[in-house]
């Protein structure tokens, strides 16, 4: 099935270049008086939703903003380390709104669409002019200007930050730009609440059901919109980068209640997480993407040294260059350490699966900072006019440098780890970090259910099969500054004469009874095992079969087993305390629920794709380099209806048709 | 919010008056020298501030309502302090971040308030009467005897040196941690801290030695 | 190892609350602390009881979400660092461990070991931020060049990630360091001067009213940031609240 009229994507005609303007030009716009009687709810505080938030109170809209942690400033944009892209070609380098587009078209594997990517391209130096005017600390050169990295896959510096916490100071931010909405009272801001359910009138969003998560209490909030911005679904794997309350809960809400989910299996494994280091585990912890910039991947190229490391006999730094496999410098020597997310995780994952990896449990590569380190120093030395032959001297200079770049990152490895990262080399390994995947929107980032919006993260996304570095926080803040304040204008301004939308109705009703008898089901339920034996268990699964690489018959296996897992966990779940107030149990006990289903459409999704793309690597479609293999058949988004139960699930696919950029094989080497 | 009920404007309050009672007491050391090197100078001194009416009628009042200013402002911080945590903590391990001294105040304060109300009692009172109630004629000369009275009694003395010990511990908290609370806190901090500290010092254990000297040399 | 753990179990905000004493066996050193707390929730869920509440969620450090008043020090006895990246290896087998919420009366309990700290948003709400619409209209981002030093001290300032362990350390529950932080961040740079006098007027006033205590330079906010967040901000805002006052 294709997408069919009722859905069209809806992007506007004329040259690539052209369309967004065009689009701005000719929409329905809500007067300024009308805006105040306009309600909309933003699920979700992060870049997307805090943006989104703040730019629609700023028009005037009545705006509720709902976040499951105590304050908006706790989302988990926060953790974003690396970086924000943006083609302001600050640096000189050729860089240009094209050749962003490219870029993440290319990055993406050809799985995006095109439309959206060039729009993403063209707002993203107002992101950071915007971010600088509202404040926010970019790291800036000696002459007072910003400075700019490079990222993984790309060949320009284009990439703002704030040293390794540029998340963290953009999603203040947006944080800053809420709270001068909440003090006009045109934020209802609603901290400690969940969204439970979407209530839909006459076919269209109107409110949501959120739990109040301090008293247990259910509440109804309508509104004239509902914007979804809850973030990506990666805790579907249990152990992640994600933050230990990131679920796909409002995502999954929606899809059942008939927004179409695209492209589940597009998840991004990072490839420098610090490695699992016990079963108590119950997070991983991603080292930001620009160390990549100055780190250099390697493991022993002879067996022997593999296994003295590992009996601890053997310190890597013993190791001599010639006796070192800089896999990714042999592999794609072109880009180097500097390859897309995608690539550097599975050519970790070749290495450690052939039996090279350097800790215990044969799941970690180094992370080396010696080169840099010496080459910074030398360089300081030099410019100070030191002595740059003293290696002591030079040593210091350069670890110096490495701090004022890294630091945070460094000091955060050896909480963790117990090593100095300065002194020995990292250990890292990948990780699930980032869901390319999400609710399906149209050009508009309306999903397919009329009045309710995707943006950020839980969207499909501009990011294709894979993103790269860097450019999470530019969609996120795109989305919520740029793209939405817009689009959603256009279906407002048909909703000018409807008044304030009733809670008092059957819809609300019925939405709330259903959420209701689910939390006593919950409590009520007689079993024996708590919530996170069943999300360990469903993340086992999922990281065995439906991980880094995929194939067939574990991706058959893996449905059936999350299918049985469902099963026992509603029979078998506990969830201890009750209904009133505060019962951290009975939140998650709803998030598992919903990544049980969620699991099992993302291994049909897998399935399904029967070619190797992006994130997505099918055993059965690689070239014998072990290199991922497109298939044309396959340029499209799959994007699922839901239907009873995820095995039902209806497929729609929306083609691609790349008209300005050339479909090549996507090339690194 | 008017300045003066702000939390940091009565910070400032306290750093201002703070810094005032300092430059009295540096005033009064070095008068206190004078004793150790000759009675006559020790005399002259005294004389003129005992007799001099700007001292007696503007520099004393002023004195004294920046000391019950400095006091009054300490417990009224004190109580919107303690009220600010009114459940206390089970354990609480603050050795580990903060000094003894910087958390006491209150206590090292309290001391010096007892002492001041000694040192009126000693000096101060018999002053006013001498002067004041009992319209003594003046005497030029009286002032280095009475002081050499005062510190025959080794209780008196002990009292005195362990009250000096005090206000050099508020001292090594409080003189520099006014600049903080008036905002200076740049490069010249660690020099003020040194110079500080040094006072806080070298100030207390004057007022100490003059009393030890008085008391054996006498 | 194996330790006792001492913690502060209260049902919600109007119950009286009381110190619980737990044993927990088999902990690794390897785990973080709320890792630790996490196997005693999975024993006592399984027992029946209800587990221990705790504030946290990206725990890698930088949400702010988790507290937690470790032996007597916020965030536990290592520097620099928040209770989620404390790791077990910091605590010795046989090991006697108090854990209690943040206490200030602008810190109210919501249970066991949460606490609500919405004065700090509404403290932001004040005046946090940079009256400039979301528009993108703005001018481009280098038409004015900062200087690197003020940037980098602004930047050092925004690391804040508004946990409360300044408020929980100091004796008199000040929330000086968090306040001073944003203050600085804004002061320190060209955008932030128009709004500059009334924005420390109305967050330090906002923050007396929420009812934390006032400075007494004891320098414990800074010695428990977990971001080295460093006083003289503290000095700044003071002089930028007594500048503002001169002014108006």
């Amino acid at each position: 099935m294709k997408i069919g009229a009722n859905f069209p994507a809806k992007t506007p005609e004329g040259p690539i270049e052209d369309k967004w303007t065009s689009y701005k030009n000719k929409i329905d716009l809500v007067n300024p008086a009308n805006k105040r009687l306009i309600d909309i709810i933003v699920v979700g505080t992060g870049l997307a939703g805090g943006s989104a938030a703040a730019s629609l109170a700023e028009l005037g809209y009545n705006v509720k903003a709902f976040c499951f942690q105590d304050s908006p400033r706790r989302a988990h944009s926060i953790a974003a380390q690396g970086g924000i892209n943006a083609s302001k070609n600050y640096m000189g380098d050729g860089d240009s709104d094209y050749r962003l587009f490219y870029d993440t078209v290319k990055g993406g594997d050809y799985r995006a669409r095109e439309e959206n990517v060039y729009r993403l391209a063209e707002v993203s130096g107002n992101i950071i002019d915007q971010c600088v005017a509202q404040g926010v600390p970019f790291a800036r050169d000696y002459g007072g200007l910003l400075d700019n990295r490079s990222f993984g896959g790309v060949l320009v510096s284009r990439t703002f930050y704030a040293k390794g916490q540029t998340g963290q100071q953009l999603l203040l931010g947006a944080y800053s730009a809420m709270n001068r909405q909440i003090a006009r009272g045109k934020i209802k801001m609603y901290n400690r609440h969940e969204m439970m359910d979407l209530v839909i009138v006459e076919g269209k969003a109107r409110g949501i059901i959120a739990k109040n998560l301090i008293t247990g209490e259910l509440e109804r909030h309508s509104a004239h919109a509902v914007v979804i911005a809850s973030g990506g679904y990666g805790n579907v794997f249990y152990l992640s980068t994600n933050a230990m309350g990131s679920n796909v809960s409002a995502a999954w809400k929606i899809h059942r209640k008939g927004a179409w989910f695209a492209n589940p299996c597009f998840t991004q494994i990072h490839p420098t997480c610090i490695p699992v280091s016990g079963d108590h585990q119950s997070k991983l912890t991603l080292m930001s993407e620009s160390l990549r910039n100055d780190g250099r991947i390697w493991v022993p190229a002879k067996e022997e040294d593999v296994k003295a490391i590992r009996s601890g006999t053997l310190k890597p730094t013993a190791i001599a260059e010639a006796d070192r496999d800089y896999f990714l410098e042999r592999r794609y020597p072109a880009f180097g350490n500097l390859v897309p997310r995608d690539v550097a995780s599975r050519a970790a994952k070749e290495r450690c699966d052939a039996g090279f990896g350097v800790n215990a449990t044969g799941e970690a590569v180094y992370l080396d900072f010696a080169a840099a380190v010496i080459r910074y120093g030398k360089e300081k030395a030099l410019v100070t006019h030191q002595d740059a032959n003293n290696e002591a001297l030079v040593l210091e200079l350069g670890r110096e440098i490495i701090a004022t770049k890294y630091g945070n990152l460094f000091q955060m490895y050896e909480k963790i780890v117990d090593e100095n990262p300065y002194e020995t080399p990292m250990m890292i390994y990948p990780a699930v970090h980032y869901t390319m995947g999400g609710v399906w929107v149209d050009y508009d980032l309306m999903t397919t259910v009329p009045g309710c919006y995707a943006i950020g993260e839980a969207n499909f996304s501009e990011h294709g099969a894979n993103r790269l570095g860097a450019s999470a926080l530019m969609q996120g803040l795109a989305d919520g500054y740029f793209v939405l304040p817009y689009t959603i204008g256009n279906y407002l301004a048909k909703d000018i004469r409807t008044g304030a939308i009733p809670v008092d109705t059957p819809e609300f009703a019925a939405a709330e009874k259903g959420v209701q008898e689910q939390l006593e089901r919950f409590i009520n339920n007689k079993g024996s095992k708590p919530v996170d034996y069943f999300h360990k268990k469903l993340g086992k699964i999922m990281w065995d079969k439906v991980g880094m690489s995929r194939n067939s018959k574990d991706l058959k296996e893996a449905i059936e087993e999350i299918q049985a897992i469902r099963d026992e966990f509603y029979k078998e779940v506990k969830v201890p305390g009750d209904l009133d107030g505060f019962n951290e149990e009975l939140a998650k006990a709803g998030r598992v629920a919903d990544f049980l289903e969620l699991g099992e459409l993302f291994a049909k999704d897998a399935l399904n794709r029967e070619e190797s793309c992006g994130g997505h690597f099918r055993e059965e479609h690689q070239t014998p380099e072990g290199e991922a293999k497109r298939d044309k058949a396959f340029q499209y988004v799959a994007a699922w209806e839901h239907n009873g139960a995820p095995k039902d699930a209806n497929l729609h696919k929306e083609m691609l048709d790349y008209k300005y950029i050339e479909v090549k094989e996507r090339s690194y080497k | 919010m008017s300045f003066i009920s702000s939390s940091i404007g009565r910070k400032v309050a306290m750093s201002l008056s703070a810094l005032f009672l300092i430059s009295f007491l540096l005033l009064h050391v070095a008068i206190n020298l004078l004793s150790v090197v000759s009675a006559e100078m020790y005399n002259e001194a005294s004389h003129f501030m005992g007799t001099n009416p700007i001292v007696q009628f503007v520099m004393q009042p002023i004195l004294i309502l920046g000391v019950l200013f400095h006091f009054i402002m300490g417990f009224v911080l004190e109580f919107q302090n303690k009220s600010a945590r009114p459940v206390k903590y089970e354990m609480k391990n603050d050795q580990g971040n903060s000094s003894w001294l910087s958390r006491n105040m209150i206590y090292s304060g309290l001391v010096i308030l007892a002492f001041l109300g000694l040192h009126f009692y000693d000096f101060w009172l018999p002053e006013i009467q001498y002067k004041y109630i009992e319209f003594q004629a003046p005497d030029e000369h009286r002032y280095f005897a009475e002081l050499v009275h005062k510190f025959e009694n080794p209780t008196r003395v002990g009292f005195y040196a362990v009250s000096f010990i005090l206000l050099m511990m508020h001292l090594l908290h409080g003189f520099q941690s006014a600049f903080q609370s008036l905002g200076v806190n740049n490069k010249f901090t660690p020099g003020i801290k040194k110079t500080a500290w040094a006072f806080s010092v070298v100030v207390p254990l004057a007022f100490v030695f003059i009393a030890l000297f008085h008391h054996f040399n006498h | 190892m194996d330790l006792k753990l001492k913690i502060w179990r209260q049902k919600n905000a109007a119950a009286k609350g009381k110190i619980v004493d737990y044993d927990i066996s088999e902990v690794s050193s390897d785990m973080s602390f709320l890792e630790m707390l996490d196997v005693l929730n999975r024993e006592l869920t399984e027992k029946g009881d209800e587990p221990v509440s705790f504030d946290h969620d990206c725990r890698e450090g930088i949400c702010g979400s988790c507290s937690l008043q470790i032996n007597g020090r916020p965030h536990g006895p290592d520097g620099g660092t928040t209770t989620c990246q404390l790791h077990m290896r910091k605590f010795k087998d046989g090991d006697s461990i108090v854990i209690e919420p943040f206490r200030a009366k602008a810190f109210p309990i919501v249970k066991d070991l949460i606490i609500d700290r919405s004065a700090f948003d509404r403290v932001q709400h004040a005046g946090a931020f940079i009256s400039v619409n979301t528009s993108g209209n703005t001018q481009d981002a280098n038409a004015t060049p900062i200087n690197k030093g003020d940037a980098d001290h602004a930047f050092d300032a925004a690391s804040c990630i508004g946990c409360g362990a300044c408020v929980a350390a100091c004796k008199n529950a000040s929330a000086m360091l968090f306040v001073s932080a944003k203050v600085s961040q804004y002061a320190l740079l060209p955008q932030g001067q128009v709004e500059r006098e009334k924005r420390v007027t109305d967050m330090v006033s906002q923050m007396d009213e929420e009812g934390f205590g006032a400075c007494t330079n004891t320098g414990a906010c800074e010695a428990e940031c977990p971001k080295g967040i460093s006083i003289t901000n503290i000095a700044r805002m003071n002089r930028e609240f007594i500048g503002s006052n001169l002014k108006s």
